[in-house]
């Protein structure tokens, strides 16, 4: 617990050790997309000859930050890295932002997961809106224009703004899903009207009722096309240049994780020749499809941990060819969200179609198997197994060599997975990525 | 499996009030819940959703449903709920139809809500209480919880709490259950939800249908004994409702059930 300590023995450590950083501080907030966002910037930034300094991923808490200043220090307290990528807890933004004094603030998403930890999804826009009015006017707010929530956050910020979203209806789902959070205009409470749903509440939407509508982004993504669990393509449009760009990160989701890394690396004056590079390079995180060997065949790790979220990456599993095993680990441990009631707004119902086996797993197997009963799937094809170590092996044994196994974690029980799978020898340790 | 239908009727007639306003927390869950359970003892369903300013006639269901929201869209439900469904739930509490409210629900059912900041909410007054959030510096009540209700036999139910308001119960409404872990009504008197009648309020989510079936059945057989006092349920094979039932039950006392029951798999 150095960061704890550190805080302890100097409270004003973080901002002390923050102003060191020569380049600067970026932090990305937001319910999704924080840790492929911010490791997504320190790839582009090493490109461009910076050292980033970054925390954790999930060590997103004031003393997570904390740690990370302290860890990159010296005796004499200089830092080994001159810019800071900090990807902070949404509900934390308020607390670092005024003690980081950041160059960018990255606004990704708003998705109500864990309302258990923050009350309700307007009390955290509202916390973000008293932050960003604390702010300096030097400090740019980057943020998700596809997001009405973030949107409204992000249009009233007095500074600098930069929006970023895409603008291929293509890209649509059709309907708004039961997973939605943002139905309803924030400002007169009218229904928002979409010409495209992305997912989630994420789309191209206007409010009939005020005028209200979708800011237009300065930095977009168009022409998307979908390669299933390759990734994706799309033309990167910006104010700096356009190109057509390749991420090996697959889902829709992703494409405002580039958006939003190269939008902050823009405003750090990195060539837009190196952001479009980089963002060619930059291979997923473990639990974010990273790819492992397992008893010599293949396993897809996809993290899920909220509906919006789950329903894209079944998108995502289901575009996939052949067949197939899917591995569903539910924890409920204060990272993940105490209330698993969640999983009742996923469309579970897409994997009743077809035959493929289910190993459900994690601290809240039985109420993974509950909901799959509810959706209809024929309960032949499910196996509990509450410990991951065990649910693992059931779901490698029943992939066998001919089937392609997709494991689904909430994010504690991504954690455990991985440390199951770092004592066989199969994943880098977690501080090396 | 062969059902078992004693009685002539064989239509469940539901009807989910703001489905868009107040579905938290997996509240359809409990439409999912309801509509399963009746249909696999052959029993029709049929679920109407009524938003903002849709009429509901009197006597056209037999189980009205209401979910929770958070405080914006619970303060849009709470006018139209008094101007256009009041008369259409007082009418069901008349004639012995279920309703079912959870949480943001739950709370309009009451006298009044008062909620942090803003204006009271007046409720449509089905069940004898008030709720009252201490305000916005004051701590939620979150987490999981399991009661003990006398009215199910003595049967736990089990769910997930998230709520600021306090509910104090009045002389003629009894509570749902009696607290056996987590806050309840209000955290201090070890009440929780309300019944009066077939009126019935909760704070549980989790949803509180799906991993309660004990729950489910009964109020299933009270909407239908309405219009048919002679309907009795075919009982239902609950094994995966008992296992997550009893995980969750074992999780809101602080276990780990995967320690709990082991490594052990379980079809």
């Amino acid at each position: 617990m150095p960061g704890r300590v550190a805080q302890a023995i100097e409270p004003g450590v973080v901002r002390r050790l923050a102003r060191r950083l020569s380049a600067g501080v970026v932090i990305v907030t937001g319910t999704n997309g924080k840790t492929t966002t911010s490791r997504l910037i320190s790839h582009v930034v090493q490109a461009a000859g910076l050292t980033p300094v970054h925390n954790r991923a999930g060590a997103n808490l004031a003393t997570g930050i904390a740690a990370a200043l302290v860890q990159h220090s010296t005796a004499q307290g200089r830092l080994r890295g001159d810019l800071g990528v900090f990807e902070v807890d949404e509900a934390t933004l308020p607390v670092v932002s005024g003690p980081l004094a950041p160059r960018s603030i990255v606004l990704t998403n708003l998705f109500r997961d864990q309302l258990d930890r923050y009350g309700e999804i307007d009390i955290v826009a509202g916390r973000w809106q008293r932050a960003l009015s604390g702010a300096a006017g030097a400090t740019a707010v980057i943020f998700n224009a596809d997001d009405p929530l973030v949107a409204d956050v992000g249009t009233g910020y007095g500074g600098p703004r930069v929006a970023f979203g895409i603008a291929d209806v293509s890209c649509g789902i059709g309907v708004v899903e039961h997973a939605a959070d943002a139905r309803y205009c924030y400002r007169c409470g009218s229904r928002y009207v979409y010409d495209a749903v992305f997912f989630g509440h994420m789309g191209l939407y206007r409010c009939d009722g005020c005028g209200w509508r979708r800011p237009e982004p300065a930095v977009v993504a168009t022409d998307v096309r979908m390669l299933g669990i390759e990734g994706t393509e799309f033309t990167l449009q910006t104010p700096a240049g356009t190109q057509r760009v390749r991420t090996p990160l697959p889902g829709v989701y992703n494409i405002h994780n580039v958006l939003a890394a190269s939008a902050a690396c823009l405003r750090l004056n990195v060539p837009f020749e190196t952001i479009t590079r980089q963002i060619g390079t930059f291979t997923p995180a473990f639990g974010r499809a990273e790819a492992v060997r397992l008893n010599g065949h293949q396993a897809v790790v996809l993290l899920a941990k909220n509906p919006a979220g789950f329903n894209e990456v079944l998108r995502t599993v289901l575009r996939e060819p052949g067949d197939r095993v899917v591995m569903i680990a539910i924890n409920d441990l204060t990272a993940d969200g105490r209330d698993i009631s969640w999983l009742w707004d996923v469309d579970f119902e897409m994997l009743a179609p077809g035959a493929a086996p289910i190993v459900v797993s994690g601290l809240r197997a039985e109420d993974m198997a509950l909901r799959l009963r509810y959706a209809g799937i024929d309960e032949a094809r499910v196996t509990t197994v509450p410990s991951i170590a065990a649910g693992l092996d059931a779901a490698a044994m029943a992939a066998g060599p001919a089937r392609r196994l997709f494991v689904l974690p909430t994010y504690t029980a991504m954690l455990e997975l991985r440390r199951v799978l770092q004592k066989r020898g199969l994943v880098r340790r977690f501080w090396e990525q | 499996m062969h059902c078992v239908i004693v009685g002539t009727l064989m239509e469940l007639r539901i009807c989910h009030l703001y489905p868009d306003l107040l579905n938290l927390y997996g509240d359809r869950g409990n439409l999912m819940a309801l509509s399963a359970r009746a249909r696999w003892r052959g029993i029709e369903v049929r679920v109407d959703e009524r938003g903002l300013h849709d009429a509901v006639p009197s006597g056209g269901h037999d189980l009205y449903f209401l979910g929770g929201g958070e405080d914006r869209q619970q303060r849009l439900a709470a006018q139209d709920l008094r101007e256009s469904k009041g008369a259409a739930l007082r009418d069901a509490a008349g004639r012995g139809a279920v309703v079912l409210a959870v949480c943001g629900g739950y709370q309009l059912l009451g006298r009044y809500y008062r909620p942090a900041e803003g204006e009271d909410l007046l409720g449509v007054g089905l069940l004898d209480l008030t709720t009252e959030h201490p305000g916005p510096a004051a701590q939620r009540l979150i987490g999981n919880i399991v009661i003990r209700s006398a009215l199910l036999g003595g049967a736990t139910l089990v769910g997930f709490e998230n709520h600021g308001g306090r509910t104090r119960l009045g002389p003629s409404a009894r509570p749902l259950g009696v607290v056996l872990s987590g806050y309840g009504n209000n955290g201090e008197d070890r009440t929780e939800g309300a019944v009066s009648g077939h009126v019935y309020g909760t704070y549980l989510h989790g949803p509180l249908l799906p991993k309660n079936p004990v729950l489910t059945d009964h109020l299933i057989g009270a909407a239908l004994r309405s219009r048919d006092p002679e309907m009795v349920l075919a009982p239902l094979p609950d094994r995966v409702e008992t296992a997550a039932h009893n995980a969750a039950l074992a999780r809101a006392h602080g276990l780990y059930p995967s320690k709990a029951s082991g490594t052990g798999v379980h079809r």
